[in-house]
């Protein structure tokens, strides 16, 4: 149950805004990196067939994640429960957790792909890190903020 | 060779059309099975299929007969049909064949769909490809089987015909998120490491990419559709016996 003074968030609706930041940081990636900056390719020689594996299961993922995203989120809105700052804290939540997994496991850690090649990279790992971080935060305190009586609807 | 696939898909058509006459049948299921069978006699006979060492054309024609054409097919309910046409006895027969353990093996979606995830990564992975493409009787083996296995996993996902083991929607929807990623790493594995002997490999792996996404987005689409249409029953189901909302 909840404390006293405060609402409980519609499960469905977090789902729905943390799947469709997903889904959109997913479609930034692929129109935004691959198509207009041609910046990331669809098959990188550096990257080797780990990074074949990995843009595999995402790209299945953000895909996924966009569909039933939305699936949700029709749900919710038929049912009137939506709430704007909790959805958009969510879709915030989600994109930059996504964002700063990508930057970090997948360019740090298992260096399967990077931001870009042939240029320093110490620039644009910390944007792409920090764009995740800094969108991350900002969706977990919208969250916070959706949590007081008040603030939605 | 040609002639027998088109003889048995103009066969299918025909029986589906005179099952469907007598019964209150929607249009649109019939015109799904048709469509179904057109989509598949292109992919099995037409000159993509005649095309042997061109991938893109190899893997075009797999799209058409092994994607596009089991979502046709299963939208048609086909085994909804035969269920209603069927005298009681014959049909109780086949819901007992729905029921049974292989069945249920075979019908669960994570089951289906590596079967046929599966049988791509062994036909493109092994270089069995090479052999096939070169020998019409094998090549139409494999695009049958492709179409075999395709229809089974899109029916195990989207279970429009009755499903006595269905799983949930999520399971459905991760086993067909699953089968998405083992298509778009084998399309892109290809486009890294064509196989030896074919052309047009790297138009015919970014044609398997872009195309495979398009028709399991559109899968996922009438899985979640399914999904949100039968929330509204059982809220109204919910409402009508209890006085507080869940």
């Amino acid at each position: 149950m909840t404390a006293p003074g405060r609402t409980r968030p519609d499960r469905r609706l977090l789902l729905s805004g943390l799947l469709l930041g997903v889904g959109a940081m997913g479609a930034i990636d692929e129109i935004v990196f691959h198509q207009l900056l041609h910046w990331h390719h669809f098959y990188d020689r550096a990257g080797g067939d780990a990074a074949l594996v990995s843009d595999g299961l995402l790209h299945a993922f953000t895909w996924s994640a966009t569909v039933a995203g939305l699936a949700l989120l029709a749900d919710v809105r038929r049912r009137s429960a939506f709430a704007s700052r909790t959805w958009w804290g969510a879709v915030l939540t989600g994109a930059g957790a996504f964002q700063t997994f990508d930057g970090v496991v997948d360019h740090k850690v298992l260096r399967v792909h990077q931001v870009r090649y042939g240029v320093d990279l110490l620039g644009y790992d910390v944007a792409w890190i920090g764009a995740g971080v800094v969108l991350l935060a900002a969706g977990l305190l919208l969250l916070a903020r959706s949590r007081t009586p008040t603030a939605d609807r | 060779m040609t002639g027998v696939v088109l003889a048995v898909l103009a066969l299918l058509a025909l029986l589906y059309v005179l099952a469907a006459v007598d019964v209150r049948w929607s249009p649109l299921r019939t015109a799904s099975w048709l469509a179904g069978l057109a989509v598949a006699a292109a992919g099995l006979t037409g000159p993509l299929a005649a095309a042997h060492g061109d991938l893109r054309a190899h893997l075009a024609a797999h799209l058409l007969a092994g994607m596009v054409a089991p979502v046709l097919l299963v939208l048609a309910a086909p085994v909804t049909l035969l269920l209603r046409r069927l005298p009681v006895h014959r049909a109780r027969a086949v819901s007992r064949l729905l029921r049974s353990a292989p069945a249920q093996v075979l019908g669960d979606p994570f089951v289906a769909v590596t079967l046929n995830v599966g049988g791509l990564w062994v036909l493109h992975g092994s270089g069995l490809l090479g052999t096939v493409a070169h020998s019409p009787g094998w090549h139409l083996l494999v695009s049958v089987h492709v179409l075999l296995t395709g229809w089974l996993a899109t029916a195990a996902v989207l279970t429009v015909d009755p499903a006595p083991h269905r799983r949930g929607v999520v399971a459905r929807a991760v086993a067909l998120g699953a089968g998405m990623a083992g298509h778009d790493v084998l399309a892109k594995w290809l486009y890294a490491h064509p196989p030896a002997g074919v052309t047009n490999a790297e138009a015919g792996a970014r044609l398997l990419y872009d195309g495979g996404t398009v028709v399991h987005v559109v899968v996922a689409a009438l899985l979640w559709r399914q999904w949100y249409r039968s929330r509204a029953a059982v809220r109204a189901a919910v409402h009508t016996t209890q006085p507080a909302g869940v």
